[in-house]
């Protein structure tokens, strides 16, 4: 008997808080920093060295590339080479967003997008080819600030590295 | 007015009462076992706060194939919601919602009122019976037994009441009622609620239509309007029984302004009723079928056995 009056009573309390429900598609979610939702591409930033292609678990991201020669900028000069991406697709029906392609870019052209609202009706529409990876790439965030407490960064302990020396003379 | 245009005019405004006060007491529970549980309920259907969710059920309902199972009784099957249903209308046409409002005034109201509602049973019992579904055979035969054992309880406790007032029309019980009722037919009161959600096989009482066990027990094979019928018997059913223990055991219209705010009375005292039969469906678990038996003979019936007992001897003592 009482267990009953308990349960009434829980049930009554309920009833009397506001509910926590937030009906979506009238209103977004919260999304806290560096949610991880749509995988965007720099195309600029890209050589093809294929890392991220190897890297990735699913092997769902599909690089093809081709060398061009430009020619040498001084007389008598060598060749340049570079690399041309020609596709850059990824196939997020594959892609277990694990984010492993983005952590090992070296040259910082995958990139963490949090939108999500990209569903399609057919499977095939969920390869991304390079125009909609560029695209992707308007709705990424500024990095946020890094934690109190964190260490620094890489990059400001590199930069704040003074200059190498001249050898004194008793080495 | 001509009595044949009155017939007609009282026989509407009842059908029209009837369905309005079932939905509408079909989306409070949406809405107040939601908000019990921690959710919203409907908010989408009719822009505010989804108030035609069940107009938009009962839509989506009528325009469903109407499907008879090969192997059932075909009539048996056909008729079972009609004869769930049909009972509770006529009792709300004997329910007095003031002394001068009522459908139609019957003498021996009280007696009426469970004499009609017991044929409710036969509804269950005929959808369980004829759908040829073992699920639903067992559900219906459940249905039937707890049906039937409560139906003793209440009569004893309605018969408490009736033997209190001196009288079976229910204006006549609504009219002798007293603030001091609350304190004395208290007993009698706990019995008719018990009593009546088990009869409307509601939580805690809903084993024959126990959803995880039963599928949805005597109601299994069927859709369309046939199950919307049934679903709207519970819904009625939980009207009349509000109104029937607010017009028993908390009388009526009694209240401040009775003379021109007596229906309102009437109606809130039964929302009242009506909201808690909800909320014990949202908090309670369900009582095991055994559990159910034992509670209607060997808890409710001695207990309004008694109540019955201490109404006699005040009538006998009073009344010298």
């Amino acid at each position: 008997m009482p267990g009953l009056i308990k349960g009434l009573a829980t049930t009554a309390r309920t009833l009397a808080r506001p509910t926590q429900t937030s009906e979506y598609p009238d209103v977004q979610p919260y999304l806290p920093p560096r949610t991880r939702g749509v995988i965007a591409l720099m195309e600029e930033n890209c050589t093809s060295c294929m890392s991220c292609s190897r890297a990735c678990p699913n092997w769902c991201i599909y690089i093809d590339s081709h060398k061009e020669t430009l020619p040498a900028t001084t007389e008598g000069g060598r060749e340049r080479q570079r690399n041309v991406l020609d596709r850059f697709a990824i196939d997020f029906s594959l892609c277990m967003y694990c984010g492993i392609c983005i952590e090992v870019c070296p040259f910082d052209a995958l990139h963490w997008s949090p939108e999500f609202e990209y569903a399609e009706f057919d499977i095939l529409d969920l390869v991304h080819e390079k125009a909609r990876l560029g695209q992707w790439m308007a709705t990424v965030p500024p990095p946020p600030a890094l934690d109190p407490h964190s260490a620094e960064p890489q990059e400001t302990t590199a930069a704040n590295k003074s200059a190498r020396t001249a050898p004194t003379e008793s080495t | 007015m001509n009595p044949a245009l009155e017939l007609v005019l009282r026989l509407v405004i009842l059908l029209l009462v009837f369905v309005v006060m079932s939905l509408v007491v079909g989306q409070t529970e949406h809405k107040v076992m939601a908000h019990l549980q921690g959710r919203l309920g409907p908010m989408y259907a009719g822009g505010f706060h989804g108030f035609a969710q069940l107009v938009a059920d009962a839509v989506k309902f009528v325009q469903k194939e109407d499907v008879t199972p090969r192997e059932a009784d075909r009539w048996v099957f056909k008729l079972a919601p009609a004869v769930a249903l049909a009972p509770y209308l006529v009792v709300l046409a004997v329910i007095p919602l003031s002394p001068t409002l009522v459908a139609a005034d019957v003498g021996a109201g009280a007696l009426f009122v469970l004499a009609v509602s017991a044929v409710g049973v036969l509804g269950v019992l005929m959808a369980g019976w004829s759908s040829a579904n073992k699920y639903a055979l067992l559900g219906g035969m459940r249905a039937a037994a707890q049906l039937l054992s409560y139906e003793l309880p209440m009569v004893l406790s309605v018969a408490s009441v009736a033997l209190a007032a001196g009288t079976v029309s229910l204006t006549g019980i609504a009219d002798a009622w007293h603030p001091l009722w609350l304190l004395w037919q208290l007993p009698g009161a706990l019995v008719f609620l018990i009593a009546a959600v088990a009869e409307l096989k509601r939580t805690p009482f809903d084993m024959p239509v126990a959803e995880s066990e039963l599928v949805m027990g005597p109601l299994t094979e069927y859709s369309g309007l046939r199950f919307a019928f049934f679903l709207l018997a519970e819904y009625a059913g939980i009207v009349v029984m509000s109104l029937l223990f607010a017009v028993f055991f908390l009388g009526g219209w009694h209240g401040p302004f009775s003379d021109s705010l007596g229906p309102v009375w009437t109606l809130l005292k039964s929302a009242l009723i009506s909201v808690l039969i909800i909320w014990l469906r949202a908090s309670w678990p369900r009582l095991r079928e055994d559990q159910l038996q034992r509670m209607a003979w060997l808890v409710l019936v001695p207990l309004a056995l008694a109540q019955l007992a201490l109404t006699a001897v005040w009538v006998v003592f009073s009344s010298r």
